[in-house]
């Protein structure tokens, strides 16, 4: 797979709002300044996974988990980060959690309500052919009262 | 608001986001690194998510090192010092160097040439 150079880059647009929230209203921040902040957090994440996999390899695992990111984050000396970290993920995990049990939910309505159709299409069918056969009768009674007419 | 990356995660209000950055794209970059076989999902929220506090960090404090507080601005200046300066983005110098003027850097040049001059004899 070609890796063209702009995409292991973050976008410009998100790396703005993230600064801009960072600072003090009415900052001016150079595009030189956003440009190299989007470069420094590329390669941020490149030195952050690097890290983690150590971490992993030492446990012979070949799977970068969360705890290897976190040990990652306190090897760089980004302590600060560990609490606000973990607190995200509890939130994200219950978010993960919530959406699993909301799509299960869709599921088992799915299926009750197929169930249900199905009983209805079972009844509708079952009107259709009342109807089909009053329709026939009727015909025959109109044709006997233009035969009257006509021979009169 | 335009969606320009479909694969941002969703959440419910706008101001409580729990991440900004694509997911998608941070993945991107992560596999680029060799010997990464297989990410978990939550090591890459992880990931995300403390690259956001990483540029956060990075803005606000070269912009509290240097000039910005009067003048009220953010330059690539500020960036490079902290760089350098700041023992936690010490893996930054290379990809944000100082700047210098350019006959500053041919006078260097030229310096460098002549140490080589004096110590090959032969030339």
């Amino acid at each position: 797979m070609a890796e063209r150079p702009e995409d292991l880059n973050l976008p410009n647009a998100v790396i703005t709002r993230i600064i801009k929230e960072a600072l003090p209203d009415g900052v001016n921040v150079s595009k030189e300044a956003r440009r190299a902040i989007s470069q420094a957090a590329s390669v941020f994440v490149l030195y952050a996974t690097s890290c983690a996999n150590n971490f992993a390899m030492k446990a012979k695992r070949k799977t970068l988990n969360a705890a290897d990111v976190l040990a990652a984050m306190e090897e760089m000396e980004f302590e600060r980060f560990l609490e606000p970290l973990r607190e995200a993920l509890e939130v994200y995990k219950k978010g993960q959690k919530g959406k699993k049990e909301v799509s299960e939910q869709k599921r088992k309505d799915k299926e009750k309500k197929t169930d249900s159709e199905n009983d209805k299409s079972r009844e509708e069918e079952e009107e259709e052919e009342e109807e089909e056969e009053r329709m026939e009768e009727e015909p025959e009674a109109e044709n006997d009262g233009e035969e009257e007419e006509v021979e009169n | 608001m335009s969606q320009n990356t479909p694969d941002k995660d969703d959440q419910s209000s706008t101001n409580k986001k729990a991440i900004s950055l694509p997911i998608s794209r941070v993945r991107l970059i992560m596999k680029s690194s060799p010997d990464v076989s297989c990410i978990n999902q939550d090591a890459l929220f992880l990931t995300t998510k403390a690259t956001e506090l990483f540029v956060q960090h990075l803005a606000v404090a070269s912009f509290n090192n240097g000039p910005g507080k009067e003048t009220n601005s953010l330059c690539y200046t500020d960036l490079a010092n902290a760089a350098e300066e700041t023992e936690t983005f010490h893996f930054l110098t290379d990809i944000l160097p100082k700047k210098i003027f350019a006959r500053d850097y041919l006078q260097s040049l030229e310096q460098m040439q002549e140490n080589d001059n004096d110590d090959d004899p032969d030339f």
